[in-house]
């Protein structure tokens, strides 16, 4: 069981009769995948990561499907909403956050205040004489009365939203009142969706050129590494800072790009070195025997013995690929206005903390720790499962 | 020693070279015609033909190579297209206040992660052990900007302990006042993905044949972990350390954008958001520049840390 690499696909060749894997009653050995599968759930935090990666990848596809929080834009709540466990904000802590249902009510009475007669007599004035209302420069506007009518409309209309928003909500809301947690959650779509996608983007690249650059040798790796050196000797994130800088338009598509052209390097470098290994080996001499042709091969016969290395990669990746989306959307070069991530709610968050308000900021740092946590803990279990030479 | 330093040098070229080609397509082929970023909204055919020509992007693209890598080699980039303040001087004047930061983050947080490395790998299996392996693990994934926004608010704005943010003019005032909670951030960040890595280099060695007969010597286990240990642990940490100093450089943008502090990587930030092209190309060559000569330098370190390296 110790050189797994080897085994791997080509697993049948050895039989072992008898051994202890219950699921095979046969008297092939179990290949590298079994191992590994087998190894894994052996390791309980393994499994606790994976169950935490498979809830939020749950979350994921009912809220890509549109089951879940689809009317996250819904403003539900009253401005800045606090959490249910907090209880609602006082009246006096509305008003001074302006929200408009506070404005028909004006506020309290000061009973020692000298002037509030005069104040009350000044509040009661708009409502009962309508004097003509005549601006700084002595000119009557000569849209008053359509505007009043505006007016009137808006604030029937905003009682009327205001009457169906909550106090509270499970997790608070943002400024406009949307449904934190269900914010939390489309963030959390838009950001796992951008990191999968570019890792298996750059896991596919990285394998290809790695794949091409170690099988051929010779001229095809020194251009290869040619390219790598290129890449690895330019900052990550200065890279995709001067990518962005030069694509100018914002959107998904243009973040996996981004992150997929720019992120292959480190595959490039493991894989290179699997399939100078592996191109040597008798089971390729005996595939080039029968004929198969150079991409069978590095693809059919060589691949699935490294295909370990670029799932290990593709995890790695996700986990890195995930926090640069937060930082590039963070600075306004990721997502597009009107597209949630966990980026642009640290962004919004990072002004409402000053106000005090602390939810979103918790929210989207809990969720995006607890998925980073839990997939770097798998990813490391996933690594010593099908490598166990490195423990 | 000369020849090998010269040999070095010589195969950077390549890669030197490639490195400008990627920039130049990146900026000349993908990114548009700049004279339309330049000339505004507001602008007529003349005008923009006007910019092209100031520009030189109506020559042929090896003309217009052949001036990228003049300006390169002459360090003039010209003037940034936002500011009209030269390049060259942009570089100069941010160097500065990056420094200020970089360099006590970089040794505390070597001498505090080699240090800590070494203490956990002296209890290595234990719970101690372990539980600063979680802690490590979960405060790597909470995002550096989570960091950077709750320190800010929490040090600075609600204790007052430090200024919220700004720069001054003279160095004690930035390195003692302005730059003191920008390297605690650094170090609460940086410190807990380089203690992860220092404790794999430190086990790796704590196997060696080389310990068990320090052990067998009778050297204390503490002289052997601080002394003989340390040493082998040495190489792979000295090219952590090094290779990422350049990558240092930008990658504290975000610290140096919220603290409001001049340096390079919040340039970059705003260059970006203005697109301000000279001031990026010339960042991204230079920093690439700078990466190869690290390396270089990490490699004649080596040498100086352990005489059994060979420069070949």
């Amino acid at each position: 069981m110790s050189n797994t690499a080897t085994g791997g696909q080509a697993g049948g060749q050895a039989p072992v009769g008898g051994r202890d894997d219950a699921r095979s009653r046969s008297s092939v050995s179990p290949g590298l995948w079994a191992l590994a599968w087998r190894r894994l759930r052996a390791d309980h935090v393994a499994m606790i990561a994976l169950g935490i990666v498979a809830l939020y990848m749950l979350a994921l596809l009912l809220s890509a499907s549109g089951f879940l929080a689809s009317d996250w834009e819904a403003e539900v709540g009253v401005n800045y909403a606090p959490p249910t466990f907090v209880g609602a904000q006082s009246a006096a802590e509305r008003g001074a956050l302006g929200n408009d249902a506070v404005l028909e009510a004006p506020p309290p009475d000061n009973p020692l205040d000298p002037l509030r007669d005069i104040i009350r007599e000044l509040r009661r004035a708009p409502t009962t004489v309508q004097p003509p209302v005549i601006n700084d420069y002595g000119i009557a506007d000569p849209l008053q009365k359509e505007m009043d009518e505006i007016r009137a409309a808006l604030a029937n209309k905003s009682v009327k939203a205001v009457a169906a928003r909550r106090d509270t909500l499970p997790f608070g809301a943002d400024k406009w009142g949307h449904d934190i947690l269900k914010k939390t959650i489309k963030g959390a779509e838009t950001s796992i969706v951008v990191g999968l996608i570019a890792a298996f983007l750059a896991t596919v690249l990285g394998s290809i050129f790695g794949a091409l650059a170690g099988y051929f040798g010779g001229k095809v790796d020194d251009i290869f590494n040619w390219f790598y050196s290129i890449f690895t000797s330019v900052p990550y994130l200065l890279l995709i800072l001067a990518v962005a800088a030069v694509l100018q338009q914002k959107g998904v598509l243009t973040i996996v790009l981004i992150l997929g052209l720019t992120g292959w390097t480190g595959t490039f470098r493991l894989m290179r070195a699997e399939y100078l290994k592996h191109k040597n080996r008798e089971y390729v001499w005996a595939a080039d025997a029968i004929g198969a042709s150079h991409l069978r091969k590095m693809f059919s016969h060589i691949f699935p013995n490294v295909s370990h290395v670029a799932l290990v990669q593709i995890s790695i990746l996700v986990v890195s690929f995930i926090k640069s989306e937060v930082i590039l959307s963070f600075l306004g070069f990721g997502v597009p206005v009107g597209v949630v991530s966990w980026g642009s709610m640290l962004n919004e968050a990072q002004n409402e903390l000053i106000l005090g308000k602390w939810w979103q900021l918790t929210a989207a740092s809990i969720a995006m720790a607890v998925l980073v946590t839990a997939f770097s803990l798998f990813t490391d279990a996933l690594r010593d499962a099908l490598d166990p030479k490195l423990k | 020693m000369t020849s090998y330093i010269l040999r070095r040098l010589w195969q950077m070229l390549p890669t030197m070279l490639g490195v400008i080609l990627l920039v130049f397509l990146l900026f000349n082929c993908v990114g548009g015609d700049p004279a339309y970023v330049l000339a505004g909204k507001m602008s007529n055919a003349e005008q923009i033909a006007n910019i092209r020509r100031q520009l030189g992007v109506d020559q042929p693209f090896y003309v217009q190579l052949g001036i990228f890598i003049r300006q390169i080699v002459t360090f003039d980039f010209g003037s940034s297209w936002s500011t009209g303040e030269t390049v060259a001087n942009i570089l100069r004047t941010r160097l500065g206040p990056s420094m200020t930061v970089l360099i006590p983050l970089t040794i505390l947080e070597t001498l505090l992660a080699v240090g800590l490395a070494l203490a956990i790998a002296f209890v290595r299996g234990s719970v101690t052990d372990r539980s600063v392996m979680v802690a490590c693990t979960v405060g790597m994934s909470i995002s550096i900007l989570v960091y950077i926004i709750v320190f800010q608010y929490w040090f600075a704005y609600k204790l007052g302990l430090f200024p919220v943010q700004g720069w001054g003019d003279s160095l004690a005032e930035n390195l003692f006042r302005y730059s003191l909670l920008p390297i605690l951030i650094g170090l609460a960040v940086s410190v807990a993905p380089s203690l992860r890595l220092y404790r794999t280099f430190v086990l790796d060695e704590v196997n060696q044949d080389y310990v068990r007969t320090a052990r067998a010597k009778g050297v204390s286990e503490r002289r052997i972990l601080w002394v003989h240990v340390l040493r082998n642990a040495a190489i792979p940490i000295i090219t952590h350390v090094m290779s990422n100093l350049p990558a240092l450089l930008i990658g504290a943008f975000l610290i140096e954008r919220f603290f409001s502090i001049p340096g390079i990587g919040r340039e970059v930030i705003l260059a970006v958001e203005r697109s301000d092209f000279p001031v990026i190309k010339a960042i991204t060559v230079y920093v690439a520049a700078a990466t190869m000569i690290f390396n270089l330098l990490t490699d004649l370190l080596y040498q100086a840390v352990d005489p059994r390296v060979q420069l070949k």
